[in-house]
């Protein structure tokens, strides 16, 4: 016990580097943010960049919106201390994609404008198709900036070794400050400028920790893998069921997690807004190539950490550290590079959470300005300056909503938080996106009760299980009203989600817009009529 | 780009011409040639998936069993759902380039117009 308070006092490094780092990495992201901001006029440029990027340069940025705080330090962490179970997080985050490539990215690219919504009320009724889009939208962006908050304050402990809670609390203010800035200054642009260089940032700094681990092992994985279960005296931590296979109900419940991680990836609002960025659908496709070869590579390097951190600092010391699971990449790095390493590492972890958060916050705020003000309150006859002051302005609502929420969920476990939001955005979105894309009778009623009842049953059944209320590790852990056994609620919503619209168009008996129809799927196909990327000024 | 100022505007389409090219037999090729590949190859990619999920979660004996060193049948179906998505990734971008690029762009430029379709190429 005492050696674990006295790990717990101290971190590794040095908190005056990890700043400098970080304080570097933010001036010359925001240099960059602001010029290439400079012809931030229309609602076009805010939103989607003047759908000026390259599939290449957009496919760099959505591995950066992508590879969350929660898959860098979360994977890392989960394998270091759970072995196998924590690999097959990456594999479901991984395979997702295709879901993406297949339906989705060029259909949406081809008959949407800015936001999710404008896909799914494309040939529906306007307003509550996007109203239901919207919300949709902003509970999964929620979801996901809570847990992109709750992982700053986690790892400022480790870092900067401020262990109190009011020290934590300042960071995030700092982060969500950060954040504000170069969304409202950058706009889509400066957001995905950020993104670029943090991926480029992260996947170089995983790149050259993955062959200095496979080095120390001769470049042999078996000799790593075997040198992990001697320090962790377990040979299980090479075989499924560590941490999913305990009971009956633990194995559903990864089953549930598999189908939400699959099924979410094509369905989070803030992904789907990327390949509003890009002047074609072949650019977008460029883009979902180009992101499956980044994150698989990466995922391939987090197998590598996870088990070097499994063997070179083992789990009891990655559990004793401040931050706990979430530590074991930068103590891996501080094993290896020492204080500059880890000093690097850090910074791009900073830097991972704030281009993440502000790749959510340009989402939530453009559907809001978007959907909401510009086509539900002004019925489509909002100015597009008023649109995108109105966008500026939600913005700075969100970054306010965010730290505070982020200061309130400090300490929440990162990987699963952001689970969750894979798992709202599963139910409440995936469904209609494929029906309005592929299923000619589909209709309003459909789309309606679909992402209400998706997005209610995933909520209920979240603050019904075990994650809210009834165990030790739970939110409420006095409480006990878990009826739902399963932590993750996919494996019921997500099949609701899909019968309530399927049920609610057979019952629909109001006719369907059959010109809508045709104009949708013949430009979903062949990008008849598509946005064109904006001129330069 | 840049160099032809192609602004916001949309290329006016009447809801008459898409119901015609929707009901045209290239369209309903391209539909025909898009849907017969990506459906099934999204439905055996998720049975894979899901196989290799409901072993993972359900057969921790067959999973463990070591296959070179300590490498185990887990970690080797592990990779090899990455290396499935890298193929199947690789796979459809060569379809598409070859059987479903050519056509849409083609009934695009009839739409559109030989001034709209010039303007996409130069991009």
């Amino acid at each position: 016990m005492n050696i674990h308070l006295a790990a717990a006092a101290t971190s590794p490094g040095d908190p005056i580097l990890n700043i400098s780092i970080f304080g570097a990495f933010v001036a010359i992201t925001l240099i960059i943010v602001v010029r290439a901001s400079r012809n931030n006029k229309t609602a076009a440029d805010y939103y989607a960049a003047g759908r000026s990027f390259t599939g290449g340069q957009n496919g760099t940025a959505i591995a950066g919106d992508y590879l969350s705080a929660a898959s860098f330090l979360g994977i890392v962490g989960a394998i270091a201390i759970t072995g196998y179970d924590g690999f097959m997080y990456s594999i479901g985050f991984l395979v997702a994609w295709l879901v993406a490539l297949l339906l989705v990215a060029e259909l949406l690219r081809n008959t949407g404008k800015y936001t999710m919504a404008d896909v799914l009320s494309f040939r529906l009724k306007q307003r509550p198709v996007r109203i239901a889009a919207a919300i949709t939208t902003l509970v999964v962006c929620f979801f996901y900036l809570l847990a992109q908050m709750a992982g700053a304050g986690g790892l400022v402990a480790l870092l900067l070794g401020i262990n109190d809670k009011l020290g934590q609390s300042v960071v995030i203010v700092v982060v969500g400050a950060l954040m504000i800035v170069y969304v409202l200054i950058g706009g889509m642009k400066g957001t995905t400028w950020v993104q670029i260089i943090k991926a480029v940032l992260l996947i170089a700094g995983a790149a050259v920790m993955t062959v200095w681990v496979l080095a120390l092992h001769g470049f042999n994985f078996s000799t790593l893998l075997d040198a992990a279960v001697s320090t962790a005296n377990n040979p299980e931590i090479l075989n499924p069921g560590l941490k999913y296979g305990l009971n009956d109900i633990t194995k559903l419940d990864f089953i549930s997690l598999a189908l939400a991680l699959v099924l979410g990836t094509a369905a989070l609002p803030h992904v789907l807004m990327r390949f509003y960025t890009v002047p074609t659908a072949k650019e977008a496709r460029r883009s979902v190539v180009w992101a499956i070869w980044l994150i698989g590579g990466f995922y391939i390097f987090t197998l590598v950490l996870g088990y070097g951190a499994a063997a070179l600092i083992g789990a009891d010391r990655i559990l004793a550290s401040p931050g706990g699971v979430n530590s074991a990449a930068p103590l891996l790095a501080f094993e290896l590079g020492g204080p500059v390493l880890l000093g690097l590492i850090s910074a791009v972890a900073f830097a991972t959470i704030l281009a993440v958060v502000a790749g959510l916050t340009i989402t939530a705020a453009a559907s809001f300005a978007h959907d909401i003000y510009a086509s539900v309150v002004k019925k489509g006859n909002a100015r597009p300056e008023d649109e995108v002051k109105v966008a500026r302005r939600t913005v700075i609502i969100i970054g306010i909503v965010a730290i505070i929420g982020g200061i309130g969920a400090n300490g929440q476990n990162v990987a699963f938080l952001v689970a969750l939001a894979f798992a709202v955005a599963a139910s409440a979105n995936l469904p209609t996106i494929l029906y309005s894309l592929f299923w000619k009778k589909f209709s309003t009623q459909g789309a309606v009760w679909s992402m209400y009842g998706g997005l209610a049953s995933a909520i209920l059944l979240i603050a019904f299980s075990p994650v809210v209320s009834g165990t030790e590790t739970s939110m409420i852990p006095g409480a006990d009203f878990a009826i739902f056994p399963l932590s993750n609620p996919g494996l019921v919503s997500i099949p609701l989600a899909f019968i309530l619209g399927w049920l609610g168009t057979v019952l629909d008996k109001v006719p369907r817009d059959i010109a809508k129809q045709a104009e949708m799927e013949v430009r979903s196909l062949t990008g008849v009529g598509a946005e064109k990327e904006a001129v330069d000024h | 780009m840049g160099n032809v100022a192609l602004k916001e505007e949309e290329v006016v389409v009447s809801a008459e011409t898409f119901h015609q090219v929707q009901e045209s037999e290239e369209f309903q090729e391209l539909r025909k040639r898009h849907r017969s590949f990506v459906f099934p190859l999204a439905i055996a990619f998720l049975l894979w998936y899901f196989a290799y999920v409901l072993l993972a979660g359900y057969a921790h004996d067959f999973m463990s069993i070591k296959v070179f060193g300590s490498v185990n049948v887990g970690l080797l179906l592990g990779m090899l759902q990455i290396v499935s998505t890298f193929a199947i990734t690789t796979w459809y971008v060569s379809y598409a380039g070859r059987r479903l690029d050519p056509i849409a762009s083609k009934i695009r430029h009839e739409i559109e117009g030989p001034l709209a379709a010039a303007t996409k190429e130069s991009k």
